[in-house]
């Protein structure tokens, strides 16, 4: 068999589907052959949007993504997709091509030093120079991708390895001996959780996206009911607990629930799981969780003890522990706590001033999503504002159904992350929630959401702005808008002596754009039509673009300012 | 404060690489680092010396065991071991100054291994301290050049 065709026979006994990629000279060979394989290739319009999409479909299915691209350009694109999957612990297996081995370090055409360009945003990545190694390398790069802390693994394969015969195929066991990731936890160790949350009167689950990628929602869900401690979600966890349920406290950290970060400010025992400490979490460190003992679990030894001492580690993998916890658990002495926080639930609640003047309010369109989807839509969004009031206006209840870019925070993630999710998950409804700079960053996806057939709905929440820049810029560079604005703003004609507003003009025409890929597109500019138009988009079987005209100067509130603590949120609400 | 750590890796390409862009992308100091196969030729073992407090030699450690292609990682604290490193020093001399450099290289029991008009090279092996004071005697010889191997270390037990 050639290297081609092994690799081929590999990725279908890896239980491979479904790969999205770009075609090129140096895996002309791969296509060749995948062409007349059972593997699904969906061709994107740039290897950015392959590799986002085979992130979507992994978050949203929980099995390894494949994002495929050539030599040299093709490669150098994929590396936003893979840092984003890498800073969010996702598994996908990117696979390139690259120029024949005698010409490696020639400065061949298209060629790049794939591997290593892409060494510190994978978890591991192989040059594959030998033919024979090509099934164990295909066979390991799976298995790393997915166990462990996830993440992604580039493999990177000249053209002459894939057109040299071999005789090795997919092996039937791994020789890995530098990687043992530890799954069950020590069990001393969660004894003195089980003791420290009896001896607490303030307990706080703080949950990460380790709770979603362990499928450990369930356990986290016994935990809380038998021990009755309130739970708090990073970004990463919306959904890995019912944001319905009383005991959920919602998101924390910058744009978190006031309530949830006072919990964390007032806690004595705070219980991290399969979460990092990351400082969009924590803000400044030093009065973050101030009266707190701090038990952490996760998978990954170099998270614990990085960012915040922690008193009692576990390390393990979040299911694992939890069931282990959960068999020796006992009632937490938490019920003032639980009347305190439910307080504070009603005395901050999120919210947002209705619109004056007839503008839409970009949270009113989050919420009628929410209510048209029954909460079970899966979720995508860019970055910046809309990922914010995505987060917050929507009630998740559900693992996987909300994907965003968290660590990286990359622009231009959801739309092609939602096209992979539609390709995991034909029979569910799944949305991107947008902003109109951020959407731009991939809209040439539109085309391979039509050609598939793809029903995916963009709801833009259009503000003319690069938004969350131009709050800033308005809460601390006194309102200097330096390239933020995306509009076309033009001084109209002289007329009169009176002051002169610019006139401006949406560039681009969302509703053109989509209708030149072929899709549905829909312009909304009345509060009052915003139910009804994700309704019929709901109804129509075909990738829609909602054209939301939102209020423009809208900020994301609450706030934790940069470098402060989170006892110190700002809030717009109530000072307008 | 300087530690010494040892890390046996998979003798494989690229894996000075991502353990040299570990240290860099992380902002870990390096001092050295030294790097050769070992008995069995499908591992290697690298000897580092890193400076950093505790933290940051816990988050060396860790990283440096997160990499797939890392066996084990020993760190040398509070552990019984020995330290060697071998430096080749090229060193001025005259008629008159050539028996007085002799003399301390005999002292510590260095060795000449080249000789000219103008220099000798002298080849030390030893620990940080006894390399210090070599290089420190000679430096009022003048010292040309100087070449370290850094250094490796082994657990007494």
């Amino acid at each position: 068999m050639k290297g081609a065709e092994v690799l081929i026979d590999c990725l279908i006994k890896e239980g491979v589907e479904h790969i999205f990629g770009i075609p090129g000279g140096a895996v002309i060979d791969i296509c060749d052959l995948m062409n007349r394989s059972s593997l699904k290739f969906i061709l994107t319009r740039h290897e950015q949007g392959a590799a986002h999409a085979a992130d979507g479909y992994a978050r949203s299915t929980g099995k390894v993504g494949v994002c495929f691209a050539t030599s040299g350009p093709g490669a150098t694109n994929l590396v936003t997709g893979i840092a984003t999957a890498y800073m969010d612990s996702v598994p996908i297996v990117a696979i390139t091509g690259q120029v024949p081995t005698p010409m490696i370090g020639n400065d061949a055409f298209q060629e790049a030093d794939t591997t290593g360009i892409t060494r510190p945003v994978t978890k591991h990545n192989y040059l594959v120079r030998n033919v024979d190694e090509l099934p164990s390398v295909i066979r390991e790069a799976f298995h790393i991708a997915l166990t462990g802390r996830p993440g992604p693994v580039l493999i990177d394969i000249p053209k002459d390895v894939q057109q040299k015969s071999t005789s090795s195929r997919y092996p039937s066991s791994l020789d890995l001996p530098g990687y043992k990731p530890t799954r069950k936890g020590h069990f001393k160790q969660i004894e003195k959780v089980a003791g420290a949350i009896k001896n607490s009167k303030k307990p706080l689950i703080y949950a990460g996206g380790g709770v979603i990628i362990s499928g450990a929602s369930k356990e986290l869900l016994e935990l809380v009911q038998k021990a009755r401690i309130p739970v708090t979600t990073t970004l990463m966890a919306l959904g890995a607990f019912p944001e319905t349920d009383e005991l959920s406290l919602k998101m924390l950290g910058m744009h978190g629930t006031r309530y949830a970060n006072m919990a964390v400010t007032e806690t004595d025992l705070l219980i991290a799981i399969g979460a990092r400490f990351d400082d969009r979490i924590t803000g400044k460190l030093s009065e973050f969780a101030p009266h707190a003992k701090i038990v952490h679990i996760d998978i990954d030894p170099s998270s614990i003890s990085k960012n915040v001492t922690v008193h009692i580690p576990v390390v393990g993998d979040a299911r694992e522990v939890l069931l282990e916890l959960n068999k020796i658990v006992e009632k937490a002495d938490s019920d003032e706590w639980l009347e305190q926080i439910k307080e504070w639930k009603q005395q901050y609640p999120l919210t947002y001033q209705q619109g004056k003047g007839g503008r839409i309010k970009p949270q009113q369109v989050v919420e009628e999503i929410y209510r048209a989807t029954e909460g079970k839509a899966i979720i995508c969004t860019e970055v910046g504002q809309n990922q914010m009031w995505a987060a917050q206006f929507y009630k998740y209840t559900i693992p996987r159904q909300f994907l965003t870019s968290g660590g990286l925070g990359t622009m231009g993630y959801g739309f092609p992350a939602a096209i992979g999710a539609q390709v995991g998950n034909p029979d569910k409804l799944v949305f991107d929630i947008a902003g109109d700079g951020s959407i731009q960053m991939n809209i040439q996806e539109l085309a391979t959401a039509v050609i598939n057939g793809l029903p995916v709905k963009v709801a833009i929440l259009n503000n003319q702005y690069l938004g969350m820049v131009r709050q800033w810029q308005g809460l601390f560079y006194d309102k200097n808008y330096a390239y933020t604005s995306l509009a076309r703003n033009v001084e109209p004609a002289e007329e009169g002596n009176g002051p002169r507003e610019m006139e401006t003009t949406y560039i681009p025409d969302f509703v053109k754009v989509a209708e030149a890929y072929g899709a549905v597109g829909m312009r909304i500019e009345r509060p009052q039509d915003v139910r009804e138009a994700i309704e019929e988009a709901i109804r129509i079987p075909k990738t829609v673009v909602m054209d939301f005209r939102v209020e423009k100067e809208e900020n994301v509130w609450p706030m934790v300012p940069a470098g402060a603590a989170i006892s110190e949120m700002i809030d717009g609400v109530e000072l307008l | 404060m300087k530690h010494v750590i040892s890390v046996l890796v998979e003798n494989k390409s690229g894996v000075l690489a991502r353990i040299a862009g570990l240290f860099s992308g992380r902002g870990f100091n390096i001092d050295s680092l030294c790097v050769a196969e070992t008995l069995d030729p499908t591992k290697s073992r690298m000897t580092i010396v890193v400076r950093g407090d505790d933290r940051i030699l816990e988050q060396v450690n860790k990283q440096l065991n997160k990499l797939i292609d890392t066996i084990k990682v020993t760190d040398f604290k509070g552990e019984e071991y020995v330290d060697r490193e071998l430096v080749l020093v090229k060193v001025n001399v005259n008629s008159e100054t050539r028996s007085a450099v002799m003399q301390i290289v005999d002292i510590f029991r260095a060795r000449i291994v080249s000789v000219n008009h103008n220099t000798l090279v002298v080849e030390i092996t030893g620990n940080e301290s006894k390399i210090v004071a070599f290089v420190e005697l000679l430096r009022s010889f003048g010292i040309k050049e100087i070449t370290r191997t850094g250094k490796i270390a082994m657990a007494r037990k």
